[in-house]
């Protein structure tokens, strides 16, 4: 079994990929994969933590992680969607209604 | 053991760098799958079967179809592939990530090493996990189910409507 330390920094790494992502890329959907990756990140600390600290709440909560994920993904998608066919174009410079 | 951690910890790595790197939004997808197939196999790893399971079902299952269906049903142009003047905010990116991956790995060779707890067969198990469930972790878990409610209506009424 690899140290607690390794799972963390497998974690951070990945989170920070997520990060690098929603901050560089244009397209809506790609951004959005990243805010994916991100939320499996924490969900690997999660578990890492649960394991090695012999508790099972850890996994409640990746389980309610999940969950969030999946009903932030289904609203996500159907508000690009909407997007979409309001401005057929899902590229996030162009989308500054709610710019200040 | 230890060498199943680093194979798909490295592969996670990899497929997360290349979602990240690539111009096609299907070849991205199916990167990430790769990239949640990976930290399923090292919820295995952690003992964590139901979760593992789940991840799949729910993230390499259910999720990702919506992606990609939602991918080819816009048929999108290739808007990326036109430079344009970003490089500025790329550059500014990269440094703020690489700066806090700095900050990360001074933390972590500070923290102090937790020793393994021992734990029993059970632990990880979908037995274990509907005993929290349904007995500490209850009025959570009905909050959820609200959550899901409102997720399913608000998707419909979202991508139903025509926003004018």
């Amino acid at each position: 079994m690899p140290p607690l330390n390794h799972y963390l920094a497998l974690s951070g790494v990945l989170f920070f990929i997520g990060v690098a992502g929603v901050l560089t890329r244009r397209n809506a959907i790609i951004v959005f994969m990243c805010i994916e990756l991100m939320l499996n990140a924490v969900n690997l600390t999660f578990l890492a933590y649960a394991r090695f600290l012999g508790s099972m709440t850890g996994h409640v909560f990746a389980f309610f992680v999940i969950t969030v994920a999946a009903a932030e993904a289904a609203v996500g998608l159907a508000i690009i969607v909407a997007i979409f066919r309001n401005k057929e174009t899902v590229n996030i410079d162009e989308l500054n209604l709610m710019r200040w | 053991m230890q060498q199943l951690f680093y194979v798909f910890g490295s592969l996670a790595v990899a497929s997360g760098l290349l979602m990240v790197l690539q111009r096609n939004p299907i070849t991205a997808a199916m990167n990430l799958v790769v990239t949640m197939f990976s930290l399923a196999a090292l919820f295995v790893l952690l003992s964590a079967h139901f979760i593992a399971v789940i991840q799949l079902l729910v993230y390499a299952g259910a999720i990702m179809v919506l992606f990609i269906f939602v991918i080819m049903l816009l048929n999108l142009q290739d808007d990326e592939l036109r430079p344009r003047g970003r490089n500025f905010i790329h550059l500014v990116s990269v440094a703020v990530v690489l700066f806090a991956m700095a900050q990360l790995w001074q933390l972590l060779s500070r923290t102090p090493a937790i020793p393994l707890a021992p734990v029993d067969e059970a632990y990880g198990t979908t037995g274990e996990m509907g005993m929290l469930l349904f007995s500490d972790y209850l009025f959570p878990f009905e909050i959820v189910s609200i959550l899901i409610l409102a997720a399913i209506v608000g998707a419909v009424v979202l991508a139903k409507r025509r926003l004018d």
